[in-house]
């Protein structure tokens, strides 16, 4: 028997938007790969601030660029964040991003390089960061309901403990917290690949069904059989997934899957780092499988909890989203438990429930929704990683 | 305490289950638990196969399916006898 979580409350920040946040950064949030140095600096003068360095932003055009800017205004717009410092190489893109992040109503200023250097743009950055701090390290947690929480997940070092525990244990918690008006996501275009069937069939109606297969072909066309070079047993599965037992891809998507649970049905498709704009329930982004590129993104789409079920022993983090990571392999406990957040080793041996094990990752997902530091923030892992659509000009 | 399973299958249609031990020696009388039921059987191991690995629920023919989940997981490629590995070695994606 489960618990009811109807009512369930947990504190966070509510933002100027109404959205709820639960962890409160202020944001040093570089526009171009060139800005990196200028914001790490910042955020070494100024303590509790955070910079994201990252690897792009010139040059890009078209729908490569459209997808940078909204990761990057995606991220400074997460209500993790409170308030946010960009700097970019020059005015106008850079302004774009502070539009963007405006949006949302929270406190934000750009800062461009040209014609200032570095050092005065630290200094005037560093002034408005300051403030900033201030104003965010002045705002309380508040109580608020469950269902307001974003929740995102990806899998990543799979292997069939995945399929068995980890991920089963995602699928329960998005079965229950779902119908109470949560926000959920699920995405890894490339690695549902031997479980579409199963994935169409997850859509709230036909209509969506198809269209989510028509975006997944032309993903197999687009991508894979255009740049294969050899069949793709060396990326799919990974070594680490063949290393953890799982032998084709096939095995691998009838596994990820698991992640939605019995019941729960994807509403709309979101394409990378899209925000969802039809309300509460589950959504399927299109992403990258790479676990950094895909919560990145997923992050950049509104997610303000990451669930993270992983075999081998993934271990990922980011800067401003907590990754709460799960295991069911009991040799990756032994081995590497630092890195584990919620341990449901348990199915594997017949003394835990899948049932049960779901309600141990939602008491997880509210002590980290109230302050609790995950592994991958105790340890420092902040990896942000852009997905790139092609080269840049 | 209850005894430990050895081995779990996800579906009564699957014909590989996957080992959920450390250290599983071969000749080991495994306790096997399909999940959808909870039903148990016995079976014995033919090698000493790695925690979350497949051994083969009953002799595998090459060309047969491999089933887990239910659902097609790829091909068999050499035959393999109950309680053999189940792995990259003989099992295939009919994908490419």
């Amino acid at each position: 028997m489960s618990l009811g979580y109807a009512g369930r409350k947990i504190t966070g920040y509510r933002r100027e938007n109404g959205r709820v946040g639960v962890r409160n950064h202020v944001l040093i949030l570089p526009l171009d790969d060139i800005s990196n140095a200028a914001c790490e600096a910042v955020a070494n003068n100024i303590k509790g601030t955070i910079a994201i360095p990252h690897a792009y932003g010139r040059l890009q055009f078209g729908e490569d660029l459209e997808l940078h800017f909204r990761t990057i205004i995606g991220t400074g717009s997460n209500p993790n964040i409170a308030a946010c410092v960009v700097i970019g190489i020059e005015p106008s893109w850079t302004q774009r991003v502070v539009d963007g992040i405006a949006a949302t109503g929270k406190p934000v200023e750009g800062f461009s390089i040209e014609q200032n250097g570095d050092l005065k743009t630290i200094m005037n950055a560093s002034r408005s960061a300051k403030e900033m701090v201030h104003h965010a390290t002045e705002i309380q947690r508040e109580e608020c309901d469950i269902s307001e929480l974003w929740i995102s997940t990806k899998c990543g070092e799979s292997d069939t403990t995945t399929g068995l525990g980890a991920n089963p244990t995602v699928g329960n918690m998005y079965d229950k917290l779902l119908p109470l008006g949560i926000t959920g996501c699920f995405g890894e275009t490339s690695e549902i690949t031997g479980a579409e069937h199963i994935c169409r069939r997850r859509a709230v109606n036909e209509e969506l069904g198809e269209r989510w297969y028509r975006m997944w072909k032309a993903y197999q066309d687009e991508v894979i059989f255009a740049y294969q070079t050899d069949d793709l047993s060396d990326s799919q599965p990974t070594k680490g997934n063949i290393a953890g037992g799982l032998t084709t891809i096939e095995e691998k998507a009838l596994g990820n899957l698991e992640k939605i649970g019995r019941t729960s049905m994807y509403k709309e498709i979101l394409g990378p780092a899209e925000t969802p704009n039809l309300g509460e329930g589950l959504y399927f982004m299109d992403s990258s499988s790479a676990a950094a590129e895909c919560v990145t993104i997923m992050a950049a789409g509104g997610f303000v909890i990451h669930t993270f079920p992983t075999g081998q022993g993934n271990v990922i983090g980011h800067p401003i989203v907590p990754v709460i990571k799960i295991t069911a392999n009991p040799r990756t406990i032994r081995t590497m438990c630092e890195h584990i957040d919620v341990d449901v080793s348990g199915i594997l041996r017949n003394e835990m429930t899948i049932d049960q094990a779901g309600d141990v990752l939602i008491e997880m997902i509210c002590r980290t929704a109230n302050g609790r530091n995950t592994a991958a923030e105790t340890l420092g892992h902040r990896e942000f990683s852009m997905t790139k659509l092609y080269r840049s000009a | 305490m209850a005894e430990i399973p050895h081995l779990l299958v996800h579906n009564r249609k699957d014909n590989v289950g996957v080992v959920v031990v450390e250290n599983l020696a071969a000749n080991t009388d495994m306790l096997c638990c399909i999940t959808e039921d909870n039903s148990t059987f016995r079976l014995t191991s033919k090698l000493d196969v790695p925690i979350g690995h497949k051994i083969a629920l009953l002799d595998l023919k090459s060309g047969e399916t491999a089933i887990k989940y239910g659902e097609d997981i790829g091909k068999i490629v050499t035959d393999v006898a109950k309680g053999d590995h189940v792995h990259t070695h003989n099992c295939k994606t009919k994908r490419w």
